[in-house]
């Protein structure tokens, strides 16, 4: 009988969470009553790990309401990877949020087909785009046409250990052959070179994609995603062995094929690996980020990709990308949306550096900014790029994008061969293109 | 009782909840997905018919195949591994000391999702910081393997924790099946002399058979379409090497953006499902059981 009573405490306990549950979505789902207009605004910037910038987006949607009253911005905030399943499940059935996060190139192109999402040429003009950094807007377009607008903008670069630098007397490298010779000596001196945490593979693609730009310049590979070339190009083939011959000269530290992104970070930055490669995005983390000792912010610093003696590219060109935000073509309170859309990102564009340290689309004066050294020389560098060479799941449409990752995988376990990665990469675009 | 009962309106209305329930969650969506298995289709603009194609892709398909071949493993080492969990239950059972608190030992794994097992198992299988290779060090294997990251082992190292993980739902049901056989048979048993083996073997396995088959089953069938734990540990790598058919079908649409193609492997993971069941049936069922059908 003790039993049962117990069970039924039980039972009415998970009945009563199950009730909060859903009390919590009656709570927020007045969309339309009273007048209000609702924005539906679908984002991955949660408070726990992205506090500053869950901040200012709250700050700035404050702002926005109070502006413009009758209008009320629902958020909902998920996971990156989360995120993108249910954009994707939303829109096959034209239910896409009002607006959401977007970014350019392959991830956006599906939507613009299916006319998911819509044109922002109505609400933009000369002015507004000259407030952004040149490519950020035009890397939204499709055909002509503006679909996306940018917020952040992100660049990769080699993030080293200064003091592991200097315990084995090493030098900033600035060519591939010196690069090759702090690998060498680190290896010998029993230092992993550089953390890599290749399980989601994006992260392998950033090397390649460095090499690939140092080695055969920033336009092959666009060329070739345009089917203006093909990928079985001797310039792509030599940045496929290169890859390789840094696996075996031991660079990565071991497992990294098995490795996530956050257990190499964590290699790099508890001092156990000498160098990483990923976006300027952890910046934030590895200037002020309370998660890390002052030992390793202190010890922290970054360089450009070397160049390669013979190769095409400059030290100056970078892989990056920007993110951004759409309006679903299908929403009921486009116009608001749009308007939102616009706000948004001029704010979040005046307010992103100097408040939460990350490095927006817009163009901004370093020296109006009181920032960590790191941040001023990142900022120096981007004013000084000569090119942006767009992440490869940028440039690359949903299906040769996986094709890539799965190659990046395979060429880095030495499971291909650099020939067999490129003739993979070519009959993926191939296909796409329906040649 | 019996007029309501062979009323037909009667009937309907005491299936039609359940009916509707089953009808729109589980057969209406089948019947979609294979619909979207013909349909060359991203998943979010138009969609194309185009017949057969789909199902002819994933029978040419090399990755598919090899997602199939290590599905079929995983069932296997869960098949064998119900061995393991009988042999346990069979010593929890006998009333050994302590075995109160070792069923719930057991369970204990069960109560957490498969996320949280399978970030707890990455932190073990961390090749220079996780437990297992600081424990093979410390040992003197200069070089223990890289656990997540060898095509070689990648499987088997997953397949531990699956192992661990589902140890306490078996043995739960096991043990349940063997407290059930009643005391005065095991006991008529001993006092006739038979060891505790003969015990094991002779009464209390062959009164819980229909259970094992159960479990066979369930065993199976649960490996066939396992995802989460891979899905979390290594996202089907490196190199495909763990990928399993719900893994690849989870790629396939929602990565590569191929809705159609990823439906049809569904729809292929289904009928292969089926197949094995109705095999396991047909092997597992007896002479006398099969009268009763």
């Amino acid at each position: 009988m003790k039993k049962l009573k117990a069970l039924s405490l039980l039972l009415a306990l998970t009945l009563a969470a199950a009730g909060c549950g859903s009390s919590n979505q009656a709570e927020k789902d007045p969309a339309g009553s009273g007048g209000t207009k609702t924005i539906k605004f679908m984002h991955l910037w949660p408070e726990g790990t992205n506090a500053p910038q869950n901040k200012i987006l709250n700050e700035i949607i404050a702002d926005f309401e109070r502006e413009n009253p009758g209008i009320k911005i629902e958020q909902e905030i998920l996971a990156n990877e989360q995120y993108k399943d249910k954009i994707k499940v939303l829109s096959a059935s034209n239910q896409l949020p009002d607006v959401g996060m977007a970014w350019p190139g392959g991830w956006l192109q599906p939507y613009v087909e299916g006319n998911k999402i819509a044109s922002f040429d109505d609400v933009i003009d000369r002015d507004y785009r000259n407030k952004f950094v040149d490519g950020t807007i035009e890397a939204f377009e499709v055909d002509g046409k503006t679909y996306g607008l940018p917020t952040d903008l992100n660049i990769a670069i080699v993030y080293y250990n200064k003091r592991i630098f200097e315990q084995n007397g090493l030098n900033v490298p600035t060519t591939y052959d010196e690069f090759l010779h702090v690998i060498s000596t680190l290896t010998n001196n029993g230092i992993t070179p550089i953390a890599l945490g290749n399980q989601e593979r994006w992260t392998g693609s950033l090397w390649y994609m460095y090499l690939a730009d140092r080695i055969s310049g920033n336009e092959t590979i666009v060329n070739a995603v345009n089917r203006k070339q093909s990928f079985e190009d001797p310039t792509l083939i030599r940045a496929a062995e290169e890859i390789q011959r840094l696996v075996d000269l031991g660079a990565f530290q071991k497992g990294y094929n098995g490795a996530t992104s956050s257990e190499a970070e964590s290699l790099f930055t508890s001092g156990q690996a000498a160098m990483y490669l990923t976006g300027t995005w952890v910046l934030p983390s590895f200037t002020q980020g309370e998660n890390f000792t002052q030992e390793f912010k202190d010890s922290v610093d970054y360089f450009k990709f070397p160049t390669v003696e013979g190769g095409k590219g400059d030290i100056n060109s970078f892989v990056g990308g920007n993110g951004g935000l759409f309006v679903s073509e299908h929403s009921t309170v486009k116009e608001e949306a749009k308007r939102f859309v616009k706000y948004f990102t001029e704010k979040f564009g005046e307010r992103a550096l100097g408040e939460a340290g990350i490095i927006p689309s817009y163009k901004l004066n370093a020296d109006d900014y009181d920032l960590p050294e790191l941040y001023l020389k990142v900022l120096k560098d981007l004013n000084d790029a000569s090119s942006i060479t767009l992440f490869a799941d940028n440039i690359m449409t949903p299906g040769p994008a996986q094709v890539h990752l799965d190659m990046i995988q395979s060429l880095f376990g030495k499971e291909a061969t650099p020939e067999e990665f490129v003739k993979a990469h070519e009959e993926a675009l191939a296909k796409e293109a329906g040649e | 009782m019996n007029k309501v009962m062979s009323n037909i309106w009667m009937i309907t209305l005491y299936i039609l909840p359940a009916l509707l329930l089953l009808l729109v969650l589980i057969y209406i969506p089948l019947g979609l997905s294979a619909y979207y298995g013909f349909l060359e289709w991203d998943g979010i603009g138009n969609m194309k018919f185009i017949g057969l194609d789909n199902f002819i892709t994933g029978i040419q398909d090399m990755k598919f195949w090899s997602s199939v071949y290590h599905s079929f493993l995983l069932a296997l080492f869960s098949a064998l591994s119900l061995l393991a969990y009988l042999a346990i239950s069979l010593i929890l059972a006998s009333n050994i000391k302590g075995s109160d608190i070792l069923r719930k030992i057991y369970l204990i794994p069960m109560l957490l999702s498969s996320v949280a097992i399978a970030q707890l198992w990455i932190k073990v299988y961390n090749p220079t910081n996780g437990m297992l290779n600081s424990f093979l060090m410390a040992i003197g294997i200069d070089d223990p393997p890289a656990w997540l990251a060898e095509p070689s082992l990648v499987l088997y190292a997953i397949f531990i924790p699956i192992l661990w993980q589902y140890a306490g739902f078996y043995i739960l049901i096991y043990y349940a099946a063997l407290k059930n056989i009643p005391a005065a048979l095991v006991e008529a048993a001993r006092m006739d002399g038979a060891s505790p083996w003969q015990v094991a073997f002779n009464i209390k396995l062959p009164l819980i058979k229909g259970v094992f088959k159960v479990t066979i089953v369930l065993a199976i069938v649960g490996s066939l379409k396992y995802f989460d734990l891979i899905y979390v540990m290594t996202g089907g790598g490196p190199n495909g090497a763990s990928e399993v058919m719900a893994s690849y079908m989870y790629k396939v649409a929602f990565r590569s953006y191929d809705f159609g193609y990823g439906s049809a492997i569904g729809f292929l993971l289904l009928i292969i499902t089926l197949m094995v069941t109705f095999i396991v049936r047909k092997l597992t069922v007896s002479d006398e059981e099969e009268l009763q059908y």
